[in-house]
């Protein structure tokens, strides 16, 4: 079982940025997904820096990807897309179907397929094996019971990777709810995201946390952790998704590492992880319930 | 300038009712789906069965208008046979297109009904050419309907670089998130757009009036709270008022109907071929109102897009049935974004 930081979803400065990476060459992660994915407007690394630090990851022995941007709006959003999908030295993320149709076309035959492709069934997975992916994401509200009847049913021999910590990407948007939250346009956001190492939380009117502002994208508030599934986790995925966070992610990643070795069993794995989530936990998207409940198996 | 090509008026139908009326009303298309998970508006009470969907076939069909079926949601393998054999009853009932999200979904009516003209739905999230045209090599797409987060130069942009032909939503309930891509209402309710099709759905929904006002709620979670003079609205979880940084707001939208007639001539002229009106949830009362409207419209922009204006009584017509009775352009206007 392979452990895989995801694409960093915030937006930190170049330097927090840059260290954050110097630490993850040294951490358990086998596979790190770079680049921005969330906003094109978030410009602290260029394309350039990316592949530096993709090399530098490479060189430490890590298998580094290149993730496409979620949501593809304009003409230069494609000349970005374009320019990842021309360089053959790293495997690339399609987080759209603008990136799956433009890796076809260049005839590569080792892409990932993103978690907002929406593959939903066994026919779409094969499409997408034919098309040239050789591992793909499960969407994070499928459940572990539909991964596993999904993969029962003539699925295409590829890896599976899941989401298996970090706030849940719910959703996301043209509009900028960061800059709205300053009564700014998107246009001229004055980058206010910038340095939210977390994003900026939502709480309900009782002061509940209930979601994340990252810019365009919606996350949860809560901490979707699945340490303490990983009995179920191992009979479906080969490869689990760390998503970024604030601080501690080496600490996470560690934690992982643990728990797949046997070090830990899953819940002591899970009993100390409680110290490095920001806000409560959640797993109630792989027991097929609503996302935001922390669902124990009694 | 293509602001010759005929523009279709696509008109939402929840029942066999509010079908005939948009027919009646002027809807060269109605879109409609059968009473269960296979489309994005799973509501108790609404949809069609097969007898009604024959009934509603024949009465547009005779009076020479369209037929779309929404089978936009994403079956999984558990449930699969049960969107397959949608698409071969709406096949068989001899409509005029399906509208799908699901590449798997799309290369099965590809494969089993040739004939059967493709729409990609919105749910499908693709927002380029490069997008579309992917769907288009692959299963033979015709039509493309756009996800609500593009410019108006954006979506002519599109359609300059796509031969697939594009429909736009023109009205209705705004989605702020892109569809097909939002799993807020799983999140909070496990009932989602892509797997359930529906969202914020009815059944979590829960109206509480506190010494602190009206509270709503969706499984528990506090989605807004209303003084005794405002008027509450349903808890769509992104139309709530939330707490950021201290300060309580519509964070993500308010309640509040996309409204694109302004555009009409524009849109026109970037060479849109259809324009969709959301609301299959929405009484047939509203479905005659807001189709004679845009019949209207769409018939003064294809006669002259030039001296083309809104009259403001269309507007007025169209705010009484507007959520919010507030109305904005979305992401068509740049600096809604």
């Amino acid at each position: 079982m392979k452990i895989a930081l995801g694409p960093l979803l915030y937006y930190w400065s170049r330097q927090q940025t840059l260290e954050f990476y110097a630490q993850v060459a040294e951490s358990p992660a086998d596979i790190v997904y770079l680049g921005e994915t969330v906003c094109s407007r978030r410009h602290e690394l260029r394309a350039e820096d990316w592949l530096d630090v993709a090399a530098m990851l490479k060189a430490a022995g890590k298998e580094a990807v290149l993730s496409s941007q979620s949501l593809i709006e304009s003409e230069s959003d494609l000349k970005a897309l374009r320019r990842v999908i021309a360089q053959d030295e790293f495997r690339v993320e399609a987080n759209d179907m603008s990136a799956v149709n433009l890796l076809t076309k260049a005839g590569r035959r080792d892409w990932i397929a993103g978690p907002t492709l929406n593959i939903f069934n066994p026919q779409t997975l094969s499409m997408m094996a034919e098309a040239g992916a050789t591992r793909w994401m499960a969407p994070p509200e499928m459940s572990g019971a539909v991964l596993a009847e999904l993969l029962a049913s003539g699925a295409p021999a590829i890896e599976t990777e899941v989401l298996a910590w970090g706030r849940l990407p719910l959703a996301h948007s043209a509009r900028c709810f960061t800059a709205r939250h300053y009564n700014l346009q998107k246009d001229t956001c004055e980058f206010k995201c910038l340095g939210m190492k977390d994003g900026l939380v939502l709480r309900t009117r009782e002061g509940e946390p209930f979601l994340t502002l990252n810019g365009v994208q919606t996350q949860s508030a809560r901490v979707h952790n699945l340490l303490g599934d990983l009995p179920t986790l191992r009979d479906t995925a080969q490869v689990l998704r760390v998503s970024p966070q604030g601080d501690d992610t080496v600490r996470v990643l560690e934690l992982f590492r643990d728990a797949i070795t046997g070090t830990l069993s899953p819940q002591d794995a899970f009993a100390q992880s409680k110290a490095l989530m920001v806000e409560a936990p959640c797993n109630g998207f792989w027991h097929g319930r609503p996302g935001v409940e922390q669902y124990v198996s009694a | 300038m293509t602001s010759n090509t005929k523009i279709e008026l696509v008109c939402p139908a929840g029942s066999l009712p509010a079908l005939k009326t948009a027919i009646d009303h002027g809807a060269d298309c109605v879109y409609l789906g059968f009473k269960d998970a296979t489309n994005a508006r799973n509501f108790t009470g609404l949809n069609f069965d097969a007898k009604a969907m024959t009934e509603g076939v024949r009465y547009a069909h005779d009076r020479k208008r369209k037929v779309l079926v929404a089978l936009n949601t994403y079956p999984q393998a558990g449930n699969w046979s049960g969107w397959t054999a949608a698409v071969d009853r709406a096949a068989d009932l001899g409509i005029d297109a399906i509208i799908v999200a699901d590449p798997g979904l799309m290369a099965y009516a590809q494969k089993k009904h040739p004939q059967l003209r493709l729409h990609l739905s919105v749910q499908g999230s693709a927002t380029t050419y490069e997008a579309i045209n992917f769907y288009a090599e692959r299963f033979g797409i015709q039509r493309a309907v756009l996800p609500r987060v593009l410019s108006l130069p954006q979506v002519q942009h599109v359609i300059a670089n796509t031969k697939v032909e594009i429909e736009v939503f023109g009205f209705g309930g705004l989605c702020v998130m892109v569809e097909g891509r939002c799993a807020l209402s799983a999140y909070a309710t496990g009932e989602s757009p892509n797997c359930n099709g529906a969202c914020s759905p009815g059944k979590h929904v829960r109206w509480e009036q506190t010494p602190q006002g009206m509270e709503t709620r969706l499984n528990g979670i506090l989605i807004d709270r209303f003084d005794d003079g405002e008027r509450a609205g349903y808890p769509t979880l992104c139309k709530g008022r939330f707490d950021v940084n201290g300060e309580t707001y519509y964070a993500i939208e308010e309640p509040t109907s996309l409204n694109t007639l302004e555009l009409l001539p524009d849109l026109a002229r970037a060479g849109v071929r259809a324009i969709k009106i959301e609301g299959r949830q929405r009484s047939p009362a509203y479905v005659a109102q807001v189709t004679r409207v845009w019949r209207e419209a769409i018939d003064r922009v294809m006669r002259d897009a030039d001296s083309f204006a809104v009259q403001p009584a269309w507007i007025a017509e169209l705010d009484k049935v507007s959520e919010g009775r507030s109305h904005t352009l979305g992401a068509y206007y740049r600096p809604w974004k």
